[in-house]
């Protein structure tokens, strides 16, 4: 609409909203301030924001004692991991459902969403025997094998939408210009596809980060990636605040600035079109 | 191009996705239901003789059963009533005209990105806390009581915690339908003589309708699936105030290693969502024409 | 090198025949265009012979060798697709490099062959700008360019010029006729502008609902069209085709006779009837002439400038070895 707002509307809104928002992320905040504050001012009577002495030697306690960076790189291999098996899994699929469509396609790709929809705990028991008698309980092997199957519907999912944006001419031209199945893909599909990729590959990578079922039951000690650590400080001993806080601000920093930058894809991927 | 060359090489190129969902899908869920007949924990060595549906009967039966359904249905109706309804109002007020709009987008999405684990301990010391969290504080400068959250009230407090990470979802879907509503129309019928309220009931709330319900469905999916945020507060307690089905199953099949009674209550938790996911399907069917 | 032959070919998508048994000939270097309403099964056709799609029966032979199932990356064609299809994250010296480098051919030869393609079609200072940035007309040679560094055995065209305005489609109608002329191989050329066909074909392929209704040169369809469909279809503006007594008077059921072959006078003439809708182009005139007993005005073509306008009595006198006579089939009596 181009119509001139009055101001005093355009400020009362912009109080409110900034008001609410600033509830809504004051949690966000709150944590991220006290990982700076010593455990003493953590726990304060009265709560001090912003005026403390901030120091850095939660980040160090947490870093040294509890072994952190291990889950923090399992979180990064379990994440980049199943992302990366999800693509070379999805790639084809979504190139052959997107440019070969038969009429059985908008069945398949409805039957793979709905994969999506069992709940973890239908399989817990037997995911859990299976593992356990394979040797993949606790290992980052098993995790990336399941985060693969629970995420790949949305992989397909969403590169399928991406590749369909892509005219189906070009990859014919290429076709007619001599290349095989294979420099088709690679030279003229992909390239064209790289965004759509990309975006894939944020969302899933968030999604694969955040999960909080498989990585909380099919882990232990070695594993374990962050989800399960930080639920570790659920039993603690003595103060902690700030070492939780630090732990936290390390552990949900990553996702929150990836986050930002894939809110669309989160609305293409999450809703499955239904929502545009 | 639909050559018999590109089709046989299009099944090729489906087949090993189609394979692993269609093993994902079968061989645990036959596997479950196959483990729901039989007497089987981790614990008591012996065989795993086949009782029927003696597991079910037992887990019907189970006083936390009912105790679960009744908390899986108040999560997910609690959540939805504050996330989605929520989310309406948010997404209204964020379409509004307003200065660092892009800022307060940004705050009010952040909540989703953050892992459950974090956010339910955040959470629960820093606010729920009844000597240490802010809540605890603020009721004692006010002269109150500090109410013991997690304790007295534990579902209400998940309820809380849960909304908090889901109302992002719920707004960032909700605001992007509303901004796809042309704006056209709308000042159509404010020339018509459409008061902001008829124009709200009239036109924007049915052209959102279809993302709410979007959105509930979704939402629902996943919010019968709780866990993570059970097991690092309340572990579903007190008693079994706050245990849900998923969190009842998971205490039956890795704390008291019931296998078989897990796996009934699996094939039970399965049944519900299928129910949900049928009315989801329907309507995403309906959009993928589009 | 670049005869295409196609023997009872047929083409169904489900229970729908897009293409009945075509058989048809196309010689070296000839330069053939396929034309014909929408739908008529034009565009089909070219893709099978470019392997886009697969015939439902029948044989295509490309050089004397069969290619029916061979694959379109091994046939040794070259397309230019109607949007172009350009490559648009490669500049336009790497699309018209990718064909050679799918063939492995040499890095010299490749760059020998972009700067004579980019000579030939004015492409040189465009070489690294991506096809974004490029107008229609420039995508359009690049297209070209992108087929000739193949030296395929035969182009095929996919209605090149469709997308773009009436003043370059003449410019690059001519360019393309002189590529022809130039590298001599053999061309196939789909569009549904039978002005295009005319002028640029050696011979014409005109198609109806999946059927070939004739085959021949242009002046051959223009002179002797064997039947109604493709009398009315080539000639601009249309043949005037008429049933009743003046088409059983000379012994058929329905006459044709082309507009410019009709004299008009406002005096004398074998047929009288009155003006309806008159056009004056300066060059030309165009009466559109009501006569009683014709259910639809007859068009006339007048040289020059006529003073006859709306309401005028004008007279009519068919030149009588011009007239084309049909039966009640449709198909022309000799």
């Amino acid at each position: 609409m181009a119509r001139a707002v009055r101001p005093g509307r355009k400020a009362l809104n912009t109080a409110i909203a900034w008001t609410i928002a600033a509830m809504i992320f004051f949690p966000i905040l709150w944590t991220v301030l006290t990982s700076f504050k010593s455990e003493a001012t953590a726990i304060a009577d009265p709560p001090v924001f912003l005026f403390f002495d901030w120091t850095l030697e939660n980040y160090e306690t947490v870093q040294q004692r509890s072994n952190y960076a291990r889950h923090f790189w399992n979180s990064v291999v379990i994440s980049v991991g199943s992302t990366i098996l999800g693509l070379m899994l999805a790639i084809p699929a979504a190139w052959s459902m997107a440019f070969v469509p038969s009429k059985h396609t908008k069945n398949i790709l409805m039957w793979m969403l709905s994969t999506k929809m069992l709940p973890p705990v239908g399989v817990l028991v037997p995911m859990y025997l299976i593992f356990r008698d394979f040797g993949l309980l606790d290992t980052r092997t098993g995790l990336v094998i399941v985060l693969t199957l629970i995420n790949l519907p949305i992989i397909v999912w969403m590169l399928y939408t991406y590749f369909r944006e892509i005219p189906g001419e070009i990859l014919e031209a290429a076709r007619m210009d001599g290349a095989s199945l294979k420099s088709e893909v690679l030279y003229v599909l992909l390239p064209m596809a790289v965004p759509g990729i990309a975006s894939t590959m944020l969302l899933n990578i968030i999604l694969a980060w955040n999960e909080a079922f498989w990585t909380l039951t099919l882990t232990a000690a070695k594993a374990a990636p962050l989800t399960a650590f930080i639920a570790s400080y659920s039993s603690p001993e003595g103060l902690f605040y700030a070492k939780l806080s630090a732990a936290s601000t390390m552990a949900i920093a990553p996702i929150l600035i990836m986050g930002w930058f894939s809110q669309k894809q989160l609305v293409r991927g999450l809703t499955f079109g239904a929502v545009k | 191009m639909a050559t018999k060359a590109s089709r046989s090489a299009a099944r090729l190129m489906i087949s090993p996705s189609v394979l692993l969902l269609l093993g994902w899908m079968l061989i645990p869920l036959a596997l479950t239901v196959y483990f729901s007949f039989l007497r089987y924990n981790l614990l008591m060595p012996g065989g795993t003789p086949f009782v029927g549906f003696e597991n079910y009967e037992y887990f019907f039966t189970d006083p936390a059963f009912m105790a679960a359904i009744t908390n899986t249905l108040l999560l997910v109706v609690g959540v939805l009533v504050v996330s989605v309804g929520g989310g309406i109002l948010l997404a209204l007020l964020i379409d509004q005209p307003m200065w660092g709009q892009g800022i307060v987008r940004i705050l009010v999405i952040a909540p989703f990105f953050v892992m459950p684990t974090v956010s339910a301990l955040v959470w629960k010391n820093m606010f729920m806390n009844p000597v240490n969290g802010l809540f605890a504080y603020l009721a004692n400068s006010l002269g109150l009581e500090p109410f013991d959250f997690l304790s007295q009230a534990p579902l209400l407090s998940i309820i809380g915690i849960v909304s908090w990470q889901w109302l992002p979802f719920a707004t960032l879907i909700l605001l992007t339908a509303l901004q796809s509503l042309d704006s056209e129309r709308l000042e159509a019928a404010e020339m018509d003589g459409a008061g902001s309220f008829a124009r709200f009931r009239f036109m924007v709330l049915p052209h959102m309708s279809r993302a709410i319900t979007v959105v509930i469905l979704i939402e629902t999916i996943f919010l019968l699936s709780i866990f993570a945020e059970i097991l690092v507060t309340t572990n579903g307690g007190p008693g079994n105030a706050s245990t849900n089905l998923t969190y009842l199953v998971y205490a039956q099949s890795l704390l008291q290693f019931d296998v078989g009674l897990g796996s009934a209550g699996g094939v039970v938790a399965i049944i519900l969502a299928n129910i949900v996911a049928i009315f989801l399907m329907r309507m995403i069917g309906k959009n993928l024409d589009a | 090198m670049g005869s295409i032959t196609l023997e009872q070919v047929t083409k169904s998508f489900g229970d729908v025949d897009v293409i009945r048994p075509i058989d048809l000939t196309i010689n070296d270097g000839e330069f053939v265009v396929f034309v014909g309403p929408s739908g008529c099964g034009k565009s089909t056709l070219l893709r099978l012979i470019a392997g886009l799609e697969d015939t439902t029966s029948g044989r295509i032979v490309i050089d004397g060798k069969d290619a029916t199932e061979v694959p379109p990356d091994k046939r040794g064609l070259a397309m230019v697709f109607q949007s172009y299809a350009l490559y648009p994250h490669m500049t336009v010296r790497k699309n018209i490099a990718f064909p050679m480098r799918m063939a492995k051919m040499d890095k010299a030869e490749q760059t020998r062959r972009i700067e004579n393609a980019a000579a030939v079609l004015n492409l040189t200072d465009y070489l690294d700008r991506r096809p974004g940035q490029l107008s229609g007309g420039q995508r359009q040679r690049v297209a070209i360019g992108r087929a000739i560094v193949r030296e395929p055995a035969a182009f095929l065209f996919d209605e090149p010029l469709s997308n773009l305005d009436a003043a370059l489609r003449v410019g690059m109608r001519m360019e393309i006729s002189e590529l022809h002329t130039r590298l001599k191989t053999t061309m196939v050329y789909v569009t549904h502008d039978q002005v295009e066909a005319m002028t640029m074909a050696d011979k014409i392929v005109v198609l109806h609902d999946g059927i070939i209704e004739q085959v021949g040169s242009p002046l051959d369809l223009y002179r002797e069209p064997r039947n109604v469909f493709v009398a009315g279809f080539i000639g601009s503006p249309k043949m005037n085709l008429l049933q009743g007594e003046e088409a059983q008077k000379r012994g058929a059921h329905t006459m044709g006779i082309r507009p410019e072959h009709i004299d008009a006078s406002p005096t004398t003439g074998t047929w009288q009837g009155t003006v309806g809708l008159s056009e004056h182009l300066g060059s030309d005139t165009f009466f559109h002439v009501t006569m009683p007993g014709l259910t639809e005005p007859l068009t006339v073509r007048a040289d020059g400038e006529v003073n006859l306008h709306h309401g005028d009595t004008i007279f009519l006198t068919p030149d009588e070895t011009r007239i084309h006579k049909f039966d009640s089939a449709g198909n022309r009596i000799p």
